[in-house]
């Protein structure tokens, strides 16, 4: 039999108007299970970025071999660029480095008989992916004309435990969220069409298939998914912009750093659009299962 | 054409409702089926209707042999037999157009063909011009003649009416049943399930009784119902 689409559309959006306070439920429902899941998410993103800055802040330091002139030393720049997995690489001088030292103390007299020769020049280096320190350090280590090479291991697998453990602690509870939600949303669905089980009963009286009676319950969970995704995502934004806002003004918190909305709003849009339709189709689906056995 | 052949129905909690019922309804035929309460006449109806499936024994309505029809093929057995209830089923929220289009829509009827149908089949039943009513505007007997053109707006080849007229006065009793004479004379095959003793004599027709799950009588003319 043809999909008659203009049928079934008309009929799964007169029913979602027809039966307003379950379908209000629903995507009220829908609105409340995608803002906590997306305002976990989005701190759990930010948490990450912040976590992953720090990372990155955890840089390799190349002492220079002392031997050089002043001229090899600036052409190491160049070669260690060309290491794999350096992002960034910037040479200090050790006049540069003393100075660094000395400001890190308040009381600079004790210091201020040292010489510069104390100190080497050094490269700081940034990594692309911070988990690969170690490898990295072994390349910088091999580069001509590096005396030794620092790198805090320790700190760095550290971040990569946390970030890791932030992660799956982060899918889990985001997984859990997005199944309740659906169990939610699915009774909310069972409910509007507990008082159209008569008229499914006749429609599957009269010869009418399975198909025929699904198909404008799925537009209506279509659209009442859709509709709860619009309305959760400018919730989302809303919420958003006023938490940025409160960090950016606030004395402690100013140093975390928040990605702009700007940014994130296409993948934030498109996950509540596929949350929200299969939520509600899905829930929809779930919910006329039983009274199709008829 | 229906024939149930030694076909048994017993329920999952054990109640054996039907017990080696044999019986043939011809194409254009009008039988009523008559019996006391609990003697087996709804789980019949059900297996007229594709809603239960027999435990023993073959039952064949319009072609499909109910014992080894599938799922699929459910809609398709059903398209062939009008159902009419004692309680109308009528969508409340619908109007009469509606509530008859809906089941023309089901089989896959075009807009076209629902506007040619409707107004012939209200006709038919004597509803012409009801088209907006709504169901709780109608009365009892308008109620079941509505029930009845939906049962025939897709020109089923039976209709099968369990106790059409249990809720409406002797008077429109016998308007029902005489419209569903008319649409017998057609060529439709009419099985009415009813207890109505009144009814059943009044009219000539052949007569099924089922007691305790077994058929007791069948032949033309009245019977002494049990009450």
């Amino acid at each position: 039999m043809k999909h008659n689409f203009q049928y079934f559309f008309k009929e799964g959006v007169s029913n979602m108007f027809s039966h307003g306070f379950m379908s209000f439920a629903a995507i009220g429902i829908t609105v409340a299970c995608l803002l906590i899941m997306g305002t976990f998410s989005l701190v759990a993103y930010n948490a990450n970025e912040n976590l992953a800055d720090l990372q990155r802040e955890n840089a390799i330091l190349a002492f220079v071999d002392e031997n050089l002139d002043d001229n090899a030393v600036k052409g190491l720049q160049q070669e260690l660029e060309c290491v794999e997995n350096v992002s960034e690489c910037t040479f200090i001088s050790r006049e540069e480095a003393k100075k660094d030292y000395l400001e890190q103390y308040d009381d600079n007299d004790l210091y201020s008989n040292l010489d510069d020769d104390v100190f080497r020049h050094r490269y700081v280096i940034h990594m692309t992916d911070p988990g690969q320190m170690l490898a990295t350090k072994e390349l910088v280590e091999g580069v001509d004309g590096i005396a030794w090479v620092r790198a805090d291991e320790a700190i760095s697998n550290g971040f990569v435990t946390v970030r890791n453990i932030a992660s799956v602690v982060s899918i889990a509870l985001i997984a859990i969220l997005l199944i309740i939600s659906v169990f939610i949303i699915s009774n909310t669905i069972k409910l509007t069409t507990f008082d159209r089980r008569e008229e499914i009963a006749i429609m599957k009286m009269v010869g009418a298939t399975d198909g025929f009676i699904r198909w404008p319950f799925v537009y209506e969970g279509l659209m009442l998914g859709i509709c709860g995704a619009v309305i959760a995502f400018f919730l989302q934004w809303l919420l958003y912009s006023a938490i940025t806002s409160g960090i950016a003004n606030s004395d402690t918190l100013q140093l975390l750093r928040v990605v702009p909305f700007d940014g994130i709003w296409v993948p934030v849009a498109v996950i509540f659009l596929i949350v929200g339709i299969l939520v509600g189709v899905g829930g929809s689906l779930t919910a006329i299962r039983k009274f199709l056995r008829v | 054409m229906i024939r149930l052949t030694n076909v048994e129905k017993t329920y999952d909690n054990g109640t054996r409702a039907l017990q080696g019922i044999s019986f043939e309804i011809a194409d254009g035929d009008f039988v009523f089926l008559v019996g006391p309460s609990g003697s087996g006449k709804s789980t019949i109806i059900k297996l007229l209707t594709g809603e239960i499936i027999p435990t023993g024994g073959r039952v064949m309505i319009n072609g499909f042999s109910m014992s080894r029809i599938t799922d699929e093929q459910i809609p398709y057995m059903r398209r062939t037999v009008g159902v009419i209830f004692q309680d109308f089923r009528l969508i409340a929220k619908k109007t009469v157009y509606d509530n008859l289009a809906l089941a023309m829509r089901a089989v896959g009827a075009t807009n076209r063909e629902i506007r040619g149908r409707i107004p012939y089949v209200l006709e038919l039943v004597g509803l012409a011009g009801m088209e907006k009513r709504y169901p709780d505007e109608l009365s009892g007997g308008e109620q079941q003649r509505v029930a009845i053109a939906r049962a025939l707006v897709n020109n089923p080849d039976t209709i099968v009416a369990d106790e059409p007229t249990g809720n409406l006065d002797p008077n429109r009793s016998l308007e029902i049943m005489t419209l569903l004479e008319r649409i017998n004379a057609l060529g439709t095959t009419v099985v009415v399930v009813t207890h109505e003793k009144g009814l059943v004599n009044h009219f000539d027709k052949r007569v099924i009784m089922i007691e305790e799950g077994k058929v007791v009588g069948d032949g033309m003319g009245t019977y002494e119902v049990k009450e």
